[in-house]
């Protein structure tokens, strides 16, 4: 048995001029669910799919549970379970045959592969549909269809591009909480451009761009580097008097009036908001509204992409 | 080993049984017996000729085959790189090699069920005459591997582009080179500039000359050997066709 973990080297994927992954080394250990942010095209598919064996790395390499992606590709594949882009699947065959097709070819036979496709189907909720053609499954349902493809062998190692790309909210709800479900003792890299996805399911964060690693952080320590974190937003009646009030404390670095909201931001290791209410009370100020930042991910990844300040 | 020739038989299985549940496989053979049923009895002069063998039959498969081996061929790997399920299939634990030798197996076993279908002309044969039953069984070996090398090529050309029709137009052409690489028109590309060596190279690579010897019920070793190189030459370049593009 080998330990669990993925280890990439100085992977790097170029298509002549353009390097859509450069220089990639990252490790990722067991009960890790990391996900890869980045706007399009900034080379998480193409990560992904070098760790899967389905491109190969123009130069570098990646260990899966100590198999090298390049030169014992299918070892590395038999522990990794991949739900490619868009959950591709078999249009004409029903869910059933295609799941029994994936388990033949992932080493089950006979009675088993039946039954590692019975157990696939109960797992992923696809009790109602197991009889249909995939190609006439609604969009959530071939996502759990290319799930179901995924887990049906065990894996040690879930390898998921955008699993809830273009899902509705309840579907969305859904995938995550399958995927939460099975996070433990396993290996899960997801892919995203949604922000709220890693903060709902992720333990740990890497915004990728132009193919290189910017940042590697919890979602929690992405948060953590907002100028909103532990900012105070206040709605308030004469907002230009409070605010100038406001910018008078101490604790106070900066205070910003926008569309009728105050938002004040904390000098460096302050805390605010204790002093700020302790103000209200004491000036009698009529408070509509009143919260503390936990800081805005979607600001962050601006300013961290884009090298923008806001 | 029986775990790779597993995986063989798992994609042709699952290839074979793609074709069923679409409208493909039963368009693909009833066209195929009326065109062959068409061209023996009419244009083969199948009665006329007074002479009880398949002869008439056999002779327009190369024609039959340069325009609908193609039509099988286009959708192997153009619709796996259209819908995305080349990426499910590549990664997948098995090599590329298995996928392309499971699904070329696929395709010919059913290109082999549609030639079997024809056998109510051996029957009427049988009924008129009494055939050389041994030519006869040479005949449909030698279609049948005639049949493979255009599904080669055609697997191979459909594995360049995620466009069908594209694959379809380029196997017509390049089967089209193959099958009349004896004749004058392809022969005068290269007679002129080129030794003798290499005309006498390309005249054999004639699908026409080799599939005539089997036909006539000459088996020869050489004719076998010919049409599996050309398969599985074909083959190969197709692996590494997919082998160097994989994705778009």
């Amino acid at each position: 048995m080998n330990e669990l973990k993925i280890e990439a080297r100085e992977l790097c994927k170029r298509y002549g001029n353009l390097v859509a992954v450069d220089q990639l080394s990252f490790d990722v250990g067991a009960g890790e669910v990391l996900g890869f942010l980045g706007p399009n095209g900034a080379g998480k598919s193409t990560t992904m799919k070098m760790l899967t064996g389905f491109l190969t790395p123009t130069s570098g390499t990646a260990v899966v549970n100590g198999h090298d992606i390049v030169n014992d590709s299918l070892a590395a594949r038999r522990c990794i379970g991949y739900l490619p882009e868009g959950a591709p699947g078999y249009g004409e065959m029903t869910v059933r045959k295609f799941l029994e097709f994936i388990a033949r070819v992932r080493g089950f036979q006979g009675k088993a592969a039946l039954d590692a496709a019975a157990a696939a189907i109960e797992r992923l909720n696809l009790r109602s549909v197991p009889e249909q053609p995939i190609e006439t499954l609604s969009k959530g349902f071939k996502r759990r269809v290319g799930l179901a493809q995924a887990i049906l062998h065990d894996p040690q190692v879930l390898i998921l591009d955008e699993p809830t790309d273009g899902l509705d909210p309840n579907q969305k709800h859904e995938v995550r909480r399958l995927i939460r479900d099975m996070s433990s003792e396993k290996i899960i890299v997801i892919s995203t451009h949604l922000l709220e996805e890693v903060h709902a399911l992720c333990n740990r964060a890497m915004i990728i761009s132009d193919g290189s690693l910017l940042v590697d952080d919890t979602p929690a320590g992405l948060i953590g580097r907002s100028r909103y974190h532990n900012a105070v937003t206040l709605v308030v009646e004469q907002p230009e008097r409070v605010a100038s009030v406001l910018s008078e404390l101490p604790e106070a670095r900066k205070v910003e009036l926008r569309e009728g909201e105050l938002t004040v931001f904390p000098a460096e290791g302050k805390r605010l908001f204790e002093v700020i209410t302790d103000a209200i009370r004491e000036n009698g100020w009529a408070v509509s509204e009143l919260r503390l930042e936990a800081g805005r991910l979607d600001e962050v990844f601006r300013q961290i992409t884009r090298g923008e300040v806001s | 080993m029986g775990a790779s020739i597993n995986s063989v038989i798992n994609v042709m299985r699952r290839e074979l049984a793609g074709y069923f549940s679409t409208p493909v496989a039963w368009v693909f053979i009833v066209i195929f017996l009326v065109m062959a049923g068409v061209f023996t009895f009419y244009l083969g002069n199948f009665y006329a000729r007074g002479i009880s063998d398949m002869d008439p039959f056999f002779q327009f498969h190369p024609w039959l085959y340069l325009f609908l081996v193609p039509a099988i061929a286009m959708r192997l790997w153009a619709e796996e790189r259209r819908s995305g399920t080349i990426e499910l299939l590549l990664t997948l634990p098995l090599t590329t090699w298995q996928a392309v030798l499971g699904k070329f197996l696929a395709a010919w076993l059913f290109v082999g069920l549609a030639l079997l279908l024809t056998f109510p002309v051996w029957l009427t044969v049988n009924y008129l005459g009494n055939p050389d039953n041994g030519v006869i069984a040479a005949g449909y070996i030698g279609s049948w591997l005639m049949a493979g090398g255009f599904l080669a090529i055609g697997s191979c050309m459909s594995a360049l582009t995620r466009n069908q029709v594209v694959a379809f137009i380029l196997s017509v052409v390049v089967c089209f080179g193959f099958l009349l690489s004896g004749l004058p028109m392809v022969m005068d590309l290269f007679s002129g500039w080129a030794p003798q060596s290499l005309l006498d190279a390309v005249a054999n690579f004639s699908f026409l000359a080799h599939f005539s010897t089997i036909s006539r019920g000459v088996i020869d070793l050489r004719d076998l050997v010919y049409f599996a190189l050309v398969i599985a030459l074909w083959l190969m370049i197709n692996t590494f066709v997919l082998e160097i593009k994989k994705a778009d």
